[in-house]
């Protein structure tokens, strides 16, 4: 036996995204953010997408991208403020914000991963983060019930991955992907670099393949993944 | 930085005790690792996945995957882990941080803390401040005693959107260390040359002072 090769082209991978996506991005600041695959969002101009990421990245990187080009209509995150251009874009209406708590967005990525509807947590219950939610009593205190998320798409960067699609990731740049990895229908991961099938040894696998759609290889990283100098 | 300042941030350090995992926020908290000595026993913790934060490094020497969760381009030691986002908010919502320092707009004398939004004027998101704030095992606030304006930001009730409700253990200022009790807030110490007149002036909400000395820092 012999597991499938997933190997193939960014622009054919991304094409397969219909306008009106909801796109799960990795990424916590530059480490994990899949610049490549975000520019070929916006060179195939879509349109009307649903964005899930933790941060909308800087000004010009990233999310910023999606955000000038007009493609995004909502954004779920935790934090916006190093890009004071997306804050702006709220604040105008242009686009649509839904804040989270930072781990309540990891959590309900892994709750959709995981095959759940959701769970209860008392996390800004005396805050407006809390506003407007079921609440329940569970063993006599109040909580309040976070629905799972899940998308049509995850959109990844791996440090390393195989052609079945085990990934690995480098440092701090693993955060939200192996969880976007569990919670889309279709998981597209772009990797610094392609191996053979074994050598990534099985204690090693980060996310396991079966996840993993498609595989595209970035063997040259644009600017935006270097070091940012501040 | 002002001499209080840092004096205040080198106090702040005083209280990490040996075996301690600690999450330092973003801004003046992330400056109390540099008043601790190298070799000390301490496991600090960052939102964006990394346990054991080794030593800031410059530009030219930085991993372009490994930075903590304000941006800033740290390192790892021995014995550190890199881990997704979901554990680490397993490792701040199940107790296993005993203590973290944050940085605040707004404090009440029933710990209620307001740093995440200024309604109209500055709405960036909490990122993973009201778990942080909710959930470790203690949580210190370093802070300016006053606003910019000279306002007080130590109130009876925070005027601004909640980070978490009665959560704040104690408070870190360039004037004094003040401990939230189930009296309200209480004097611990004073910075040098403040008087316990100065700290009262500069607080909005009545402060309990103890009998006896108060030791300056």
């Amino acid at each position: 036996m012999r597991l499938p090769d997933k190997t193939g082209a960014i622009e054919g991978a991304i094409a397969a995204i219909p306008d009106g996506a909801t796109i799960m991005l990795g990424g916590f600041g530059v480490p994990g953010t899949p610049f490549l695959m975000i520019q070929e969002l916006v060179r195939q101009n879509k349109r009307d997408l649903t964005i899930i990421k933790n941060d909308a990245n800087e000004t010009g990187m990233g999310v910023d991208h999606l955000l000038v080009a007009g493609c995004v209509r909502r954004l779920i995150t935790t934090h916006l403020g190093l890009n004071a251009n997306a804050i702006r874009m709220m604040n105008e209406g242009t686009i649509e914000v839904e804040f989270c708590a930072q781990g309540m967005l990891a959590e309900r990525i892994r709750a959709g991963g995981a095959g759940l509807k959701g769970f209860v947590t008392d996390i800004g219950i005396d805050t407006e983060m809390g506003r407007g939610k079921q609440r329940v009593e569970i063993g006599g205190e109040v909580a309040m019930i976070e629905t799972a998320l899940r998308a049509d798409v995850a959109l990844l960067h791996a440090a390393q991955a195989d052609t079945f699609g085990n990934l690995r990731f480098a440092a701090t740049a693993r955060n939200f992907s192996p969880l976007m990895a569990m919670a889309a229908d279709t998981v597209i991961v772009e990797a610094e670099e392609i191996v053979t099938l074994g050598t990534i040894a099985p204690e090693d696998v980060h996310t396991p393949g079966p996840f993993v759609d498609h595989v595209v290889h970035v063997p040259n990283l644009s600017e935006e993944y270097a070091v940012v100098r501040r | 930085m002002s001499d209080a300042k840092s004096r205040m941030i080198a106090r702040a350090a005083r209280d990490i005790a040996p075996g301690m995992t600690v999450n330092l926020g973003i801004g003046l908290p992330t400056q109390v690792v540099n008043h601790l000595p190298g070799d000390f026993p301490v496991c600090l913790h960052t939102e964006n996945g990394l346990t054991g934060i080794g030593p800031t490094l410059p530009h030219d020497r930085a991993d372009r995957n490994l930075i903590d969760a304000g941006g800033a381009y740290v390192s790892t030691i021995p014995g550190s882990a890199f881990f997704d986002s979901a554990t680490s908010f397993a490792l701040v919502r199940s107790g296993r941080l005993d203590l973290t320092m944050l940085g605040a707009f707004e404090v009440a004398e029933n710990g209620d803390l307001a740093n995440w939004k200024i309604p109209g004027k500055f709405s960036p998101g909490a990122g993973g401040g009201m778990e942080l704030a909710q959930k470790a095992r203690r949580v210190a606030v370093l802070t300016t005693h006053t606003d910019r304006a000279g306002n007080p930001k130590l109130l009876t009730r925070c005027t601004l959107p909640l980070t978490a409700a009665g959560c704040v253990d104690r408070i870190f200022t360039d004037m004094a260390v003040i401990d939230v009790t189930p009296a309200g807030f209480a004097l611990r110490e004073l910075a040098q040359g403040v008087t316990i007149e100065d700290v009262k002036q500069a607080t909005g909400a009545p402060l309990h002072i103890p009998s006896g000395a108060i030791p300056t820092f």
